[in-house]
Order: structure tokens, then C-alpha cells, then sequence
């Protein structure tokens, strides 16, 4: 092996571009590979809670089918739908960075947003219903009347996926509000928009987990 | 960024891709309330439904259709760990006892043989 | 080389806290793992000091319960999954592979407060009572045992993600920041090693996560999961435990396969036997790994059927470990040998390794492993892969990057002297726990039939033997940090790209940007006077 080539090109025509990167195409397909790796970690980590969710069902059948009647099926439908316009917005919202069309960019940004509120706004009014009558997780269980036993270990469930899910549409939202605030001052163009590109894919990842958590939650019986 | 080297889907596709999707949520939401027999039927045809939702998500809106093939092999790659994960803990799940039945323990009071040691005895 | 190097360019104590540079982070990575190694050792004198005579010698048995519990913790979540990766790694694998750093200095920096952070959070659990669960946390135990479970379950969780960021990184550098004509399989199988890691602590660590956060809420909310009195499933536990921590070892020893396939072909003077082997075997034995989690669950309750499936996988993963050896071996036939301290350790790792890998076959059958479960036998076995493995060849790839790092050379007399102490210890020290564990000494316990006596004391002996050679190592290592920087870029004649800048080196890596025209072990390629010239 040996040593020759250039020295290291200046990288003050294209600010965003990082020292140890020689090309813009370098850093932007890096930092989707490791985007990539990391969605790929939270579908384990959600992963695992459709094992035990998977396994606790297969042991306390009954009590899991009478549990889920408790569930809102047209919030819960409501709520895939809020996600899914969500994930469009957001892909349009990419689109527009990508030709450098900052309105459309804000005005997507913005409209995810607000279905991101919408989906949270829903599932406080499924959480209020479930508070109100006591189908809490755990020991926390407080339902009277259950014809089987066990009901409680599907609401620790449920609330322990839709709360997880939940807390990855909060921090979505608050990194989407940061990038509306990076969109309406300009700093993203044609050439740079990977930090709306990354958030893009993360997004629609919490919506494919909300895609597989309706069925498995609110459907099955 | 160059972007004439990476093809994109247009929005006319991804509002196509939106009406699949809440189509499909339409269908997966009336299957449910059919009976098909036996309940697991329910669960396969919700998670195909489920899947194949996701597919298009991942294909179109996440742009793995138009993308270097490293990205879909890493997504690929999750999923196909998670699947060996729930595998295995639903095979071992189904092929043993429970660890305490979920009927009273009034029957093993009476001393009889546990089943899961009565059945590792009968298999050695 | 008394230039400006990653050390001295910029100083004080806030550009080093604040730095993105890879070599600075592995650096702190390196002091830090040290340290933890250190505390993790201290532990374990303490606990073989107990083990001299049956029964209460210096501690309490409760005392006891704790120590174990936090030496396997410390050892395991502090000091052998980052030390590798994150201190030796973090610094050589750009240099390996002509890069200016790692693709998100950030992320790797913040990966480092993480390992921080989650180490601070498990230490302070000592001054809260501790834990005495095992670092395996089994339920139910663990779900109803007081202590400061929840803390260290926390501090679990937030050095997953460390682990989680250092395997990102290195996957997306391994991608996108080779030099050019350094095609895959020019990579040096460093990097093919810590590869095949960081795809196991992706696909792994996760899972994890979600364990120690199920049994968060099992002891705060009795959600019920694992809890059989609730209607859960114990045994539900140990796979979700052990779909990771399986894995995890693998996250060991992958990057002390890695450093040995660097050492031995440098120190025999020979091209490596077999490179797309070793390469293909990484590979292998991190997707098999993902296999064979349940052979720890053979006596559990787990399903026969499950069991005889994990065990024939089981049998599987050790093929390409065997491969590997094989290929060592047969790099260093007909060399040109040189017994310095680096090729010293990677031949204590051939035969230790060796050792603990066959003992695993004990294990992985079903039949005598219903005999040997919980013994020392496991104790022993584990402790041969672990650190006759991993740490040996860690302490090996710490001798051999040394003088890259530090720009110093350190006693190679010295280190003669801690290498044969260490060697003997540590067989001292394990040897008489395989014997042990095969006539039915149980792992874990605080006391046991006085028949077990005198291998118990001459295991304790090895202990202190061990001790002392490492003593000695860090010893003449902290002695040299004194010493003039007098290392030169190249002391051991190595090919790969790091020995082609100075020692320490710039804190851009390179002058100019490395062009690669040839495999990283071409030794036979290399002229007569430039093979035989190792500058000292």
C-alpha cells in the first residue's frame, strides 16, 4: 500500500460538507446508511414488546379477547388514517427539499406537524376513556365486572406500546418543529436537505409501527 | 447533492400510494369482523394486510424502490432478525406447558405429575 | 517524532471534552475501559479471596451475592464490550482504512458521554446497596428483589445505546470512507472483524433495551410479563435476555479475532493464510450467533424441541472460530517469528481460545450440559473465551498500537516479564475451575464441601499471580508515557495504512490522502532490506 494523491480539497464552497468527506453524494448516502441502522435498531426494540405482547396472547387468550373490546376501534382507525396522510405530507414535504421549493417544504413541515398533534390529541381522549374506567396497567388495573381474570396484562401492553409509540411521535414532532424552523430561514436547498431526508425516514417508520400496532391492538380477536 | 442520479417517485405516485394505503386499512379493518373459522386466520390475513402496507411505505415513501440496494438489505436484514426472535419464542412457547397454568392449582395439590416433566420423561 | 500530533495540537482539558477526533475518543474510551477493568479485577480478588475457605473467610454472604453480581456487570457492560471497539477501534479503524475519521464524529462523541453516563449511573448503584441478582438479572428475583435493580437496569439501557452508536458509525465508515482502491477485500481483517461486530450490536443491543425496560416496568407496574405470579413467563425472560446476550459475546470476541488476524501476520513476516476465510468467517459467525441464544436455557423450562434446535445451531457457530485458528496457525508456519509482546499475547490467545472454544462443545450438548449447567465448568469455560480470549488479545493490540498511539515505545523486557505472569495466572486461576465445575462445584456460591478446598486456593493463588502481572504491565505502560516521544512511524514493520503516518499521528491521519494498491498483508511482495528492516 502506498501513499500518494491530492491534499485535502477546501470545503468552503459547500459549508455543510464535513472535513473527512470528499464529496457531498459521500456524506449524504453516510448518513442514510446510518439512518438506515438506526430505524433498523428501533425495530427490534419495538420488536420486542410484539414477542412478549405475542406470547402473553398465546397464554391468556380469553382474557386478552375480552380486554381489546375496551378499544376504540374508530379512534384507533382514525388515528392510522391521521398517520398515514402524515407520512404522505412528509414525503411530499422531502420531495419539495429535494427541488429546492422552500414554501411547499414549510407548508408540508407544517401540515405534519399538525396531524402529528392530531394523532397525539386523539390517543389523550383514548387514554381519558381508559383512565376513566380504570383499565390501567398492571397493578394499577381497576375494573370491575371482568368475566375472565388476566385483562390487566393486556392494558400493561397496550399502554406500554402506544405509550412507547406515542413518545416516538413527541420527539418526532419536536425535531420536525426544529426543521420547520430551519426551513423557513432557508438552510436547506437542492444541494443540502439530508436533515429533513433523515427525519423523513423516521418518520415514516413510527407509521409503520402504528401500521402493524392497529391490527395487533384494536383488530384481533 | 446530485440528484439526477437517483430517480424519486412523483407526488401523483405517492398519492396513489396514500389511496392504497388507506384502502387497504379500509379492508383490514372489515376483515376483521369476518369470521374465517379459526381466529388465527384473522391474524395472518392482518398481518399480510399489515405487511404489505408497510412495504409500500418502506418502497416508496422511504424511496427504498429507487435507492442503492444497501438500504433495503439493512431494513431487510432488521426484519428478518425479528422475525427469527418471535420464531423461536413462539416455538418454545407452543412446544412446552406454561410455567404456571392459568387454571387453578388445585390439580397439582393433589400430587399428580406435573405435565412438562411428565412429557420430558416420556421423550428421553 | 516530536511534531504536532492529535495530542499536543490543541491542549487543556475542555478541547479534549469537546473533541470530534477519533483518536482523542478512543483515547478517553481507553483510560476509561482501563479503569473499569481495574474496579471489575478488584472485585474478583475479592471474591476469590472469600472463595479460600468454605464458608464466611472476609465478607458476609450477602456481600458476596453483591460482589459477583456487579465483577460479572462491571466486567461485562463497562470494560470488554466498549474496550475493543470503542478505545482500540475508535482510533485505528480510520487509520486502517485512510480516513480522515469516522463518518459522525458527533455521534461518536456522544456515544462516549453515553458510556459516561451509564457507567456513573451503575457505579453509584455500590453506594445505594448494590445488586446481587447476577449480572444476568433473572426473573422472578429480580422483579421482586430490592436494591438498586431499577438504577442499573437504567444504566443498562443508556450503554446499550453507546454500544448502539459505535456499531452505526463503524458500519457507515467501513461504507462510505475507504481510501481509494481499497476495495473490500483490501480492507485489513480489522476491519472486517469490527464489521461483523457492529452488525450484531445493531441488531442485538436493541433487544436489550427492551428487556431491561420490561423489567423496569415489571418492578414498577406489575405489568405482569415475567412475573409468574401474575401470569407471566419466567423463562420468557431469559430468551429475551439472551437473544441479546448471546450475541453480546460474540460483540467480544469478534474484535479479538480481528486484532490477532493483524498481529500474527505482521510479527511471522507471512501474508495472511486464508484472508477471504477469516473475512467470510466474521461474517458467519455473527449471523449464526443470532442462533444459538437458548444453549443457555437448556435447564430452564425451555421446550426439548427448542433445546435440540439451539444445540445442533450451537454446534454450527463453532465451525468458522475453527476456521479462523486454523488459518492463524498457518500463517505463522515457516515465518519469521519475532516473540515481541504483541505476538506473545496472540500466541497465549491461540492455545487459550482454543481452549475455551472446545469447552463450549461441552456446553452446547444437551446431555452434559444438564450436568454442567451452573458449575464452575461454565465459569471456567466463559473466563477462557473471555479473557483468555477477548482481554489477551485486547492486551495484545494494546502492546501493538501503543507506539502508534502514545509515540513511545515501552519496555519490551518488562513486558516479557508481565506476559508469562499473566499466562500462568490465568491458568492457575481457570485450569482448576474446569476441574472443579465437572465434580459438581456450583457457580455462585458463597459456600461449598470442603473437598473443593485445595482447588479453590490454588485457583485463588492463580488470582494473585494474574494480578501481578498485569500490575507490571500497567506498571512499565504508565513508565513509558514518560519517557521522550521516541516511537518511530513504523516499529514492527507492518503494511497497513497506520504505519504509514507518524506516531503519534496528525490529527487529520494523514498528509495526503492514502492511495492503496495492494492486499494489507503483502509480505511477500515486500523487498528484502524493507522486511527485515523493523526501525527501532
Amino acid at each position: 500500500m502506498s501513499l500518494s494523491g491530492a491534499a485535502a480539497e477546501p470545503h468552503t464552497e459547500q459549508p455543510f460538507l464535513q472535513h473527512h468527506f470528499a464529496l457531498p453524494e459521500q456524506q449524504a448516502e453516510a448518513s442514510k446508511i446510518g439512518m438506515w441502522l438506526f430505524l433498523v435498531t428501533e425495530i427490534l426494540l419495538f420488536g420486542g414488546l410484539f414477542a412478549g405482547y405475542g406470547v402473553m396472547r398465546m397464554l391468556h387468550a380469553e382474557a386478552f379477547h375480552q380486554a381489546h373490546a375496551h378499544l376504540d376501534r374508530a379512534l384507533g382507525a382514525l388515528n392510522t388514517v391521521v398517520l398515514l396522510v402524515s407520512s404522505f405530507t412528509m414525503a411530499m414535504a422531502v420531495h419539495s427539499a429535494r427541488r429546492g421549493e422552500r414554501r411547499k417544504l414549510v407548508l408540508f413541515l407544517a401540515l405534519t406537524l399538525s396531524l402529528a398533534g392530531v394523532f397525539l390529541g386523539v390517543k389523550y381522549v383514548e387514554y381519558s376513556h381508559k383512565f376513566h374506567d380504570g383499565l390501567l396497567p398492571g397493578r394499577l388495573y381497576a375494573h370491575r365486572g371482568d368475566a375472565t381474570a388476566g385483562q390487566f396484562m393486556f392494558f400493561s401492553f397496550y399502554f406500554l406500546m402506544t405509550g412507547l409509540h406515542g413518545l416516538h411521535v413527541a420527539a418526532g414532532m419536536a425535531v420536525i418543529a426544529w426543521l420547520l424552523r430551519r426551513a423557513r430561514r432557508g438552510e436547506f436547498s437542492a444541494r443540502y436537505y439530508t436533515p429533513v431526508d433523515l427525519t423523513g425516514l423516521y418518520w415514516h417508520l413510527v407509521d409503520m409501527i402504528w401500521i402493524y400496532l392497529f391490527p395487533m391492538l384494536y383488530l384481533i380477536s | 447533492m446530485s440528484t439526477a442520479s437517483q430517480a424519486e417517485s412523483s407526488p401523483r405516485t405517492y398519492l396513489r400510494v396514500l389511496a392504497a394505503l388507506l384502502a387497504l386499512t379500509a379492508v383490514t379493518v372489515l376483515a376483521a369482523g369476518v369470521n374465517f373459522g379459526a381466529p388465527s386466520i384473522n391474524v395472518v390475513i392482518a398481518l399480510a394486510i399489515a405487511s404489505l402496507k408497510g412495504s409500500l411505505v418502506a418502497l416508496y415513501f422511504m424511496h427504498l424502490r429507487h435507492e442503492r440496494p444497501m438500504n433495503a438489505v439493512i431494513f431487510l436484514t432488521g426484519m428478518a432478525m425479528l422475525a427469527i426472535f418471535l420464531m423461536f419464542c413462539f416455538l418454545d412457547t407452543a412446544s412446552r406447558e406454561p410455567v404456571v397454568p392459568s387454571a387453578a392449582p388445585a390439580a397439582q395439590a393433589a400430587g399428580a405429575l406435573r405435565p412438562s416433566s411428565a412429557r420430558i420423561l416420556r421423550a428421553s | 517524532m516530536t511534531g504536532r500530533n492529535y495530542l499536543n495540537e490543541r491542549r487543556g482539558l475542555w478541547s479534549w471534552l469537546t473533541t470530534r477526533d477519533h483518536k482523542r475518543i478512543g483515547v478517553m474510551y481507553l483510560w476509561s475501559t482501563l479503569l473499569a477493568f481495574f474496579l471489575g479485577g478488584v472485585f474478583a480478588l475479592l471474591i476469590r479471596l472469600e472463595l479460600l475457605t468454605p464458608g464466611k473467610t472476609v465478607m458476609s454472604a450477602d456481600t458476596y451475592n453483591k460482589m459477583f453480581t456487579l465483577h460479572g456487570a462491571v466486567m461485562i457492560f463497562l470494560f470488554i464490550i466498549p474496550s475493543i471497539p470503542a478505545a482500540l477501534g475508535n482510533f485505528v479503524l480510520p487509520l486502517l482504512l485512510g480516513a480522515k475519521d469516522v463518518a459522525f464524529p458527533r455521534l461518536n462523541l456522544a456515544s462516549y458521554y453515553l458510556y459516561l453516563a451509564g457507567a456513573l449511573m451503575a457505579l453509584a448503584t455500590l453506594a445505594m446497596g448494590g445488586i446481587d441478582t447476577g449480572w444476568t438479572f433473572y426473573t422472578p428475583y429480580s422483579t421482586s428483589t430490592g436494591g438498586a435493580v431499577n438504577l442499573v437496569t437504567l444504566a443498562v439501557f443508556v450503554l446499550g445505546f453507546s454500544s448502539i452508536f459505535t456499531g452505526i458509525n463503524f458500519i457507515a465508515t467501513v461504507h462510505k470512507l475507504r481510501a481509494p482502491g481499497m476495495s473490500w477485500f483490501r480492507m485489513p481483517l480489522f476491519v472486517w472483524g469490527m464489521y461483523a461486530t457492529a452488525v450484531i450490536q445493531i441488531l442485538a443491543t436493541p433487544v436489550l433495551g427492551i428487556t431491561v425496560l420490561l423489567l423496569l416496568m415489571e418492578r414498577l407496574l406489575g405489568i405482569g410479563i415475567f412475573d409468574p405470579k401474575l401470569g407471566g413467563d419466567p423463562v420468557l425472560f431469559q430468551h429475551f435476555f439472551w437473544f441479546y446476550s448471546h450475541p453480546a459475546v460474540y460483540i467480544m470476541i469478534l474484535p479479538g479475532m480481528a486484532i490477532i488476524s493483524e498481529v500474527i501476520p505482521v510479527f511471522s513476516r507471512r501474508p495472511i493464510f486464508g484472508y477471504r476465510a477469516i473475512a467470510f468467517s466474521s461474517v458467519a459467525i455473527a449471523g449464526v450467533s443470532f442462533l444459538v441464544w437458548g444453549h443457555h436455557m437448556f435447564v430452564s423450562g425451555q421446550s426439548v424441541l427448542a433445546s435440540a434446535i439451539f444445540s445442533f445451531l450451537t454446534f454450527l457457530v463453532a465451525i468458522p472460530s475453527a476456521v479462523k485458528v486454523f488459518n492463524w496457525v498457518a500463517t505463522m508456519y515457516r515465518g519469521s517469528i519475532s516473540l515481541q509482546a504483541p505476538m506473545l499475547y496472540a500466541i497465549s490467545f491461540l492455545l487459550l481460545f482454543a481452549i475455551g472454544g472446545l469447552t463450549g462443545l461441552f456446553l452446547g450438548a444437551l446431555a452434559t450440559d444438564v450436568h454442567l449447567h451452573d458449575t464452575y465448568f461454565v465459569v471456567a469455560h466463559f473466563h477462557y473465551v473471555m479473557m483468555g480470549g477477548t482481554v489477551i488479545a485486547f492486551l495484545a493490540g494494546l502492546h501493538y498500537w501503543w507506539p502508534k498511539m502514545f509515540g513511545r515505545m515501552y519496555s519490551e523486557r518488562w513486558s516479557r516479564v508481565a506476559a508469562a505472569l499473566i499466562f500462568v495466572g490465568f491458568n492457575a486461576t481457570f485450569l482448576a475451575q474446569f476441574v472443579m465445575g465437572s465434580r459438581g462445584m456450583p457457580r455462585r456460591y458463597y459456600n461449598y464441601l470442603p473437598e473443593f478446598q485445595p482447588l479453590h486456593i490454588l485457583s485463588t493463588a492463580g488470582s494473585w499471580v494474574l494480578a501481578l502481572g498485569l500490575l507490571i504491565m500497567a506498571g512499565y505502560l504508565l513508565a513509558s508515557l514518560r519517557r521522550r516521544p521516541d516511537a518511530p512511524p513504523n516499529p514492527w514493520g507492518g503494511l497497513t495504512l497506520e504505519w504509514q503516518t507518524g506516531s503519534p499521528p496528525p490529527t487529520h491521519n494523514f498528509e495526503r490522502t492514502p492511495r492503496v494498491e495492494g492486499g494489507p498483508y503483502d509480505f511477500h511482495l515486500v523487498s528484502e532490506e524493507a522486511a527485515a528492516g523493523r526501525q527501532r
